[in-house]
């Protein structure tokens, strides 16, 4: 929610569609009931989540907004960046119809222009899904302004007080620029703003190379931009395995993209219209020059001016609202959800939270976050998906763990398609059939990690999954030949 | 080329270990003890090629190539050098904290190109170091490279590389202190977690070698258990030293498996990689293998029958996960003697028979892509790089005689290494 994306500025037809959905003009705030059974604060993907879900189960629900609704996720985070990797996909695609036995077509520039107004009709299209209007038809109490606890069971918002018997603050998160001198000069973008730009920079320079740093760096690059990513750590997503992020160093330096790892940013200064990052790699130092410098770096938790302390709700300025395994805070009447308050900072983790919350709040629900699956997926190409543990996290709570690799050049599916790299790793403890975890390298390991999710939650261990049938050929032949391997392992050498 | 062709196993095996010996005679500098990374013009010393030569000498004498004297003057020229050269946070010493910079003057010893302070090439120097005062037991001259052996290893400040903390960094300069690098997976570092651990004067702590266990990954891999990591040459070189056979630390008493064992795993991944050829370079099959670290063609992208080929320069190239541009290493197959003799001959013969151009005077280049079309015939490294030869002279000596494995393993302080890493069992526990 909040704070983060600016309001779009206004543009031909979509965009006042879109607007009318996310921040209707002249809105007027109802009139608030006696006591609402829950509060939510912050209209993103957890509040959004939790304030439905409460209204179908019939209770009265307050959503409070202070920006547009939709959060990070929808305005400056998950959908305009897929939308765009789209595009840039498919124009990538063009190059590689000569080893299909095609004609090396000649590709005229990419119209920039006509990818973002691509990129604003998906928004306004998925903006349709919880506009506002089928917030309030579905009887929840829509407010925009900026809110505020005013005691341990009020809120103030524009003028009015709203009464709770159970609150959720799900405010989300914001880039937190990092603190060189120079950077505020030359100015710079961050995912809040980078995805209004109307012309491509001939020249971009990305900083950060966590999921979003890196889906951009390459997704810019595709689209024709020459970009430079930096990166602070010796490999790209410190969340990832080590084959993973190397496979994907290596696929953006064949698409062209600069990389620098291990490398810091250490000043920023602009010279003849030209903004220079100075940078140092151990003991050498260097300036990249740029026209455009994107943050991809540091989120910090929306926590300010919201009366928490009043409220007695725990937080800090790092971590954002202490919660715990049930997302409860220390206000016994109020819970978090989403980037505010949780580790997983990514859509689908902070939509379950905040349904989570809703039970746990509303429904006398015990259920706690950590039994929780969440998959999750960075959005390059080739992607790369996770669910459950990795390797390393398993050795460390003394876990015995193997894990099954299937190289995705080794499934039919994968040769008929011509992939050359990629790969499903099924992690299994050892001595059992039950799946820990698992990473997945390829062009849609975000659906294929979802089968994954599926399996673990319903506890399907590598022997039955190794008699499910699947369609064939298809990559998630992967899959099952990961568990085939496993009951061969186990015949041969009963130790899987 | 034919010629070798038609040699017997032992006969070839012979030849191509005593070329390969040579080169650390013919690219060292007499004076000093020092030898050449590559046999290229002007090349410097790598402190690593150091610590094979030192532990080639044995070999040297009891293959008859080299006098005992010699060996043993050789030897303490490189000792006598490394104990009186600067040892300093100068930016052009020889090293710091009992550490030596990657690479330094073939003449004056002193650091060039701003390299690293090299911990793992450190321990390969001291392995070799170590090699040399358990080996000469003699009076005279072998007597002071014992004592020389001893100081050198005794003055490494292994504690010092932690950092302050209980991992091993990679490197250290004078310009920026500790490199971000740290040891992240299975790799060449056993040897130098054990001499480390084995120290009575600056020890590591136990617990960076369980910590870096906590980031192995055992994966079943093409219908392979192994401990996994990718380039050929990290199954290899500690190996070269320590023998493996039968003693394992709890990783692998967890996995009921040892480091020589996963070595004969990592060959089958590799063959099986090479058979598969996921990539469609040219001449990769279950015979021509040996994906690992070594010169490259350098960085470039080509667009080859309708894609995109990106090579290399010199760099670590692994499998399956890559980076793999269709480079191998010539040496790499019959460097795996001692773990696989079928697959390392097969396959050596295969690569003699089909590109002799990658054995040159008998010795092996560092790489060769014949994906990439050069002249018809692919790229190929220019001269030798030290390392490759230096390891190809110990495996093979090991496969045939266990000569090396047989000294370094009377060492106390490899011992002690060894028992403070948790390794066990086998000849550790007679």
């Amino acid at each position: 929610m909040t704070t983060a994306p600016a309001t779009p500025k206004a543009k031909p037809d979509n965009d006042s569609v879109f607007l009318r959905r996310v921040r209707p003009a002249g809105w007027q705030n109802p009139v608030a009931r006696d006591v609402y059974d829950l509060a939510v604060i912050g209209a993103g993907p957890a509040g959004i989540a939790a304030a439905e879900s409460a209204a179908r189960l019939g209770f009265t629900v307050a959503l409070i907004e202070r920006n547009i609704v939709g959060g990070n996720s929808l305005n400056a985070g998950s959908v305009p960046s897929k939308a765009l990797i789209k595009t840039a996909r498919v124009y990538a695609a063009l190059h590689e119809l000569e080893a299909f036995g095609a004609p090396m077509p000649i590709t005229p520039p990419l119209d920039f222009t006509k990818a973002m107004e691509r990129k604003r009709r998906v928004l306004t299209r998925i903006s349709e899904h919880h506009s506002v209007e089928k917030l309030a038809a579905l009887g929840i109490d829509v407010f925009f302004g900026v809110a505020r606890f005013d005691t341990a069971d009020t809120v103030l918002i524009a003028g009015q007080q709203l009464r709770f018997n159970k609150a959720l603050v799900a405010t989300g998160a914001r880039p937190q620029p990092p603190n060189f001198p120079g950077l505020d000069a030359i100015g710079y973008r961050t995912s809040a703003t980078m995805f209004e730009i109307d012309d491509l920079p001939k020249r971009l320079a990305v900083i950060g190379g966590g999921p979003l740093g890196c889906e951009m760096a390459q997704a810019f690059c595709r689209l024709g931009a020459q970009v430079t990513i930096v990166q602070n750590d010796p490999k790209f997503l410190p969340r990832e395995e080590r084959d993973a992020a190397e496979i994907l160093s290596r696929s953006m330096a064949r698409d062209g993209v600069e990389i620098r790892l291990n490398t810091t940013v250490v000043g920023a200064r602009a010279a003849d219209g030209v903004k220079i990052l100075e940078t140092t790699n151990d003991d050498v130092t260097c300036d990249i020059e740029t026209d455009e410098v994107l943050l991809c770096i540091g989120r910090v938790p929306n926590v300010e001016d919201l009366g928490l302390a009043v409220a007695g709700i725990a937080f800090d300025q790092e971590h954002g609202v202490k919660t715990d395994d049930f997302l409860r805070t220390t206000n016994a009447n109020v819970y978090a959800a989403g980037d505010v308050c949780m580790t997983l900072k990514f859509t689908n983790a902070a939509q379950a939270g905040g349904i989570m919350a809703v039970r746990n709040a509303l429904c006398s629900g015990q259920e706690r976050l950590s039994r929780l699956t969440i998959p999750w997926c960075t959005y390059c190409d080739p992607e790369i998906g996770h669910v459950g543990l990795h390797v390393w996290e398993a050795r460390q709570q003394s876990i015995p763990i193997k894990s099954f690799t299937v190289m995705m050049h080794d499934v039919d599916r994968g040769i008929t398609d011509g992939l050359t790299t990629g790969f499903v790793k099924i992690h299994v403890a050892e001595g059992t059939d039950k799946i820990l975890g698992a990473t997945i390298v390829a062009p849609r390991a975000s659906e294929l990690i979802n089968e994954m999710s599926v399996i673990m939650s319903a506890g399907i261990g590598m022997n039955d999954l190794a008699n499910i049938v699947h369609t064939y050929p298809a990559e998630s032949g992967a899959i099952v030949l990961a568990a085939r391997a496993y009951v061969r392992d186990q015949a041969i050498f009963g130790k899987a | 080329m034919d010629q070798l062709a038609a040699l017997s196993d032992d006969a070839l095996i012979a030849r191509l270990q005593r070329a390969a010996f040579s080169y650390l005679t013919d690219y060292a500098n007499p004076d000093n003890g020092l030898v050449a990374d590559t046999s290229r013009k002007g090349s410097p010393c790598s402190i690593a090629v150091v610590g094979f030569a030192l532990s080639c000498y044995p070999v040297a004498v009891a293959r008859g190539w080299m006098t005992r004297t010699e060996a043993a003057s050789r030897t303490l020229k490189a000792l006598r050098f490394f104990a009186q050269s600067a040892q300093s946070d100068a930016p052009d010493a020889t090293g710091y904290k009992g550490f030596y910079y990657h690479f330094l003057d073939m003449q004056t010893g002193r650091r060039v190109w701003r390299c690293e302070l090299s911990l793992v090439d450190t321990a390969l120097l001291i392995a070799g170091m170590l090699i040399a005062g358990r080996y000469f037991d003699g009076g005279g001259e072998e007597a002071e490279i014992r004592t020389l052996a001893d100081a050198l290893y005794r003055r490494v400040d292994w504690c010092w590389a932690q950092n302050g903390t209980d991992a091993v960094l990679q490197g250290w300069k004078p310009e920026c202190g500790f490199l971000h690098y740290g040891w992240e997976g299975y790799n060449e570092a056993i040897i130098l977690y054990v001499l480390g651990l084995g120290s009575p004067t600056f020890p590591l702590t136990p617990s960076g070698y369980r910590r870096w266990g906590l980031t192995y990954q055992w994966e079943n891999l093409i219908d392979t258990d192994v401990l996994y990591s990718g380039p050929l040459f990290t199954h290899l070189f500690s190996h070269a030293w320590i023998d493996f056979r039968g003693i394992r630390d709890d990783f692998m008493r967890e996995k009921r498996s040892d480091y020589f064992e996963n070595t004969k795993g990592a060959i089958a991944v590799h063959r099986e990689y090479g058979e598969r050829n996921p990539h469609d370079f040219r001449a990769y099959s279950r015979d021509f293998w040996g994906v690992t670290a070594g010169d490259g063609p350098s960085d470039q992208q080509l667009r080859l029958d309708g894609r995109d080929l990106r090579f290399f320069g010199y760099m670590s190239r692994g499998v399956p996960y890559g980076p793999d541009d269709g480079t191998i290493a010539p040496w790499a197959m019959l460097a795996t003697l001692p773990f696989d003799a079928d697959a390392a001959l097969t396959g050596t013969r295969h690569l003699l028979e089909t590109y002799p151009q990658v054995c040159k005077a008998d010795r092996f280049s560092s790489g060769f892509n014949p994906t990439l079309p050069l002249e018809g015939e692919g790229w190929l490294s220019e001269g030798w790089y030290g390392l490759d030869q230096g390891l190809l002279v110990m495996m093979i000596e090991n496969y045939r005689s266990g000569l090396i494995w047989q000294i370094f393993r009377t060492s106390p302080y490899v011992q002690a290494g060894l028992r403070r890493a948790g390794f066990d069992g086998g000849w550790l526990q007679l």
